[in-house]
């Protein structure tokens, strides 16, 4: 801890958990994950609702005390000095927790006291926020008769009020149209530029995509962790992307095959996943291939590279399924 | 038929949610049973017990046996024996009694001669329901022999010792502004904390650096100024159109006035803090403002309850604050006297801020 190259590791990392788990009563909402976070980076917290995203940022940032395992965020311990790491980290909650009876200024205002952020430079920081999300004209609109997409720009202003070293966003996309959604993003890349670290639990995977690194949590358990890139290349999946006139056909020819893993239809086409540790490109697509001229079905077939998702249900589902269900929403 | 099918459905969903939210469903069988039982033993405006002194300046045969049959009625309670008139005004001054006796010197020849009232009852009378009680002592007639039956009876004067025109406003009105003081402030801040919670506010508060206490003291003290202004809005309707007096200091008033306020308010924050719902909230207060109202003397004489009745009384803030604005109010009385209600106004609102900053808790575990 005493060399310099050490402090210096330190400094890197923004948060390092080891061991978190959370019990509540029988359930086990998150068992024994490990984190290493850079500062600067966007991180994120990939899964459906109910794997332990929300939970781990909580215990994170203090609001849940970890029923093992410890989390050092910014060099505090979450649990004992929860209450010195809330001045330094920002959090925006999934519902929209301002005063929807305030006007805009009005919350910022409030928030800005709450954080003690002195008189001199209070309405200068707002004024800047303002202009920057482009609350200016609602400036004095109550927030509870804004869109989705201007609360949530208001959600983000008053969560970077007072300039927090971290920021957590727990699924902050939810309420909001595409275009929004993009806007946002950008936002967030500009924070993390200047050296603000960024967690954000999500189940889009377009937004997954968007983070530096990520971690999928399923049922608790983190199951793997990366960039975007790195994900794709670790699994064990060859993905075949199979073109045809009937696609519900080449499904059910192919459902009953146990060297396929998974069949994800989209539109027209399949993404078909096989375990990459069992068979080279050619023979999946030979296989494949073979397959549906025996069905006497003529398709296009395709080795393609994996996407997040093709990860997300490789690491999630060993087991086969149509992964059709509503979990995950690109 | 469909039509009954989804009445039946709304019902059985009603039935469901009901079961399923625990505090409202003790409300529904927890509000008749406690409340008539404490009321039924309660209410009872055959008065019994007024704590009273007593003047003996005669000391004679027939002034004891007077004494007790005065005690024998039941309905006073000669608790001390005091040695003169001044010393008895005292005891009012401080609301010790209700009711006091002078029996002069001359008692027994007052008596005996029936021209004149043998004994002075002295009356708080600003409760009527007291002065009624008094009424039927005074009508008490000592009795030093069996033969004279023939004489005309001697009543003892009554006299008021406040409020000397009976007037019930001017009883009333005081007993008004604690009453009005706690259905508000309880509610103000009963529902404060719980509205944040269902609107999710809380949520980013919890985040934030404020402490529990900063933000209790922030949500007690607006309601405070609020409080006092309905007092005085009260108080002044109440000199111009009911003349009710104010003979005491209005800075003893001020202040028993914000300790009550503030006592008040943390009891809303405590329920804020049990409470899920702002319906839950709302009955919880209920729950607790209808003794206040019945048990605090507002309605019936404090002294005229039974000992039960009394105990739970004590622990009502609304007990303690109308001994405190009758006497300053009315009796003109300065705090020192009333030191003791000041004190369990004090102990109420610290035990209630303790544990309402006790029970709030800024992480969600």
């Amino acid at each position: 801890m005493s060399t310099p190259a050490a402090s210096n590791q330190q400094d890197r990392i923004a948060i390092e958990a080891s061991g978190l788990t959370m019990r509540f009563g029988e359930l086990t909402a998150v068992n024994d994950v490990d984190l290493s976070i850079e500062r600067g980076s966007i991180y994120g917290f990939l899964g459906p609702n109910g794997s332990g995203k929300s939970t781990t940022l909580r215990m994170l940032c203090g609001l849940l005390n970890p029923t093992a395992g410890e989390a050092r965020v910014l060099g505090l311990d979450s649990r004992r000095q929860s209450e010195a790491l809330k001045q330094r980290i920002g959090y925006m909650t999934q519902r929209f927790s301002l005063y929807e009876d305030l006007t805009v200024r009005e919350n910022m205002q409030f928030i800005s006291e709450v954080y003690a952020i002195s008189r001199r430079d209070r309405k200068a920081r707002i004024d800047e926020l303002l202009s920057e999300y482009r609350l200016v004209d609602r400036a004095n609109q109550k927030a509870g008769t804004m869109s989705g997409g201007q609360r949530q720009r208001l959600a983000l202003a008053c969560a970077i009020l007072h300039k927090p070293e971290i920021l957590l966003l727990d699924e902050p996309t939810s309420a909001v149209d595409p275009q929004n959604r993009r806007d946002f993003w950008e936002g967030l890349f500009e924070l993390a530029e200047q050296g603000t670290t960024i967690l954000v639990s999500t189940h889009y995977m377009d937004e997954a995509t968007r983070c530096h690194r990520l971690a999928i949590l399923d049922r608790g358990v983190k199951v793997a962790d990366g960039s975007p890139k790195e994900l794709g290349e670790g699994i064990d999946s060859l993905v075949i992307e199979v073109l045809a006139e009937n696609p519900n056909r080449v499904r059910l020819s192919l459902i009953d095959e146990p060297a396929i893993s998974s069949i994800t239809q989209l539109g027209v086409r399949l993404r078909i996943l096989m375990a990459k540790s069992q068979f080279s490109s050619e023979e999946a697509n030979g296989f494949v291939k073979e397959k549906l001229s025996s069905h006497g079905i003529s398709a296009e077939v395709d080795v393609v590279t994996p996407d997040l998702e093709d990860v997300f249900v490789t690491v999630t589902r060993p087991q086969k399924s149509n992964a059709s269900d509503g979990a995950i929403s690109s | 038929m469909n039509s009954l099918i989804r009445v039946f459905a709304i019902l059985h969903k009603e039935l469901l949610q009901l079961s399923r939210d625990r505090l409202t469903f003790g409300m529904i069988v927890g509000i008749p049973l406690i409340q008539l039982m404490m009321f039924g033993y309660a209410i009872n405006t055959d008065v019994r017990g007024l704590p009273s002194a007593y003047v003996d300046e005669a000391e004679s045969n027939l002034s004891r046996e007077y004494l007790a049959d005065i005690g024998a009625s039941q309905v006073v309670k000669l608790v001390e024996r005091v040695e003169s008139p001044q010393a008895l005004e005292a005891l009012f001054d401080a609301g010790a009694i209700s009711i006091g006796l002078v029996i002069p010197a001359d008692f027994d020849r007052r008596v005996i001669a029936g021209n004149r009232p043998p004994a002075q009852i002295l009356v708080d009378g600003s409760d009527s329901i007291i002065y009624g009680v008094a009424g039927q002592l005074a009508a008490l007639t000592p009795r030093f022999d069996s033969r004279s039956q023939s004489r005309v009876e001697p009543r003892a004067e009554l006299r008021n010792y406040y409020n000397s025109n009976r007037r019930t406003a001017v009883n009333i009105v005081p007993g008004l502004v604690g009453v009005i003081l706690t259905m508000t402030m309880v509610l103000f801040t009963a529902v404060a904390i719980v509205r944040e919670r269902e609107r999710g506010n809380l949520e980013l508060l919890i985040n934030t650096p404020i402490r529990t206490w900063e933000l209790m003291l922030g949500k007690i003290a607006p309601y405070v100024v609020i409080g006092l202004i309905q007092l005085s809005l009260v108080l002044m309707l109440g000199q111009l159109v009911f003349d009710v007096p104010l003979q005491g200091s209005r800075v003893d008033l001020l202040l028993a006035s914000s300790l009550f306020i503030s006592a008040n308010l943390a009891l809303g924050l405590l329920v804020s803090t049990v409470a899920q719902t702002q319906f839950q909230a709302m009955q919880m207060t209920f729950f607790f403002f209808l003794p206040s109202i019945l048990l605090s003397g507002f309605m019936f004489p404090f002294a005229g309850m039974p000992k039960v009745a009394q105990g739970i009384a004590e622990l009502l803030p609304l007990t303690h604050y109308n001994r405190l604005i009758r006497g300053i109010l009315l009796r003109g009385a300065d705090l020192s006297s009333l030191r003791a209600e000041l004190l369990a106004l004090l102990a109420f609102l610290v035990v209630a801020l303790l544990l309402a900053i006790r029970r709030f808790s800024k992480r969600l575990d």
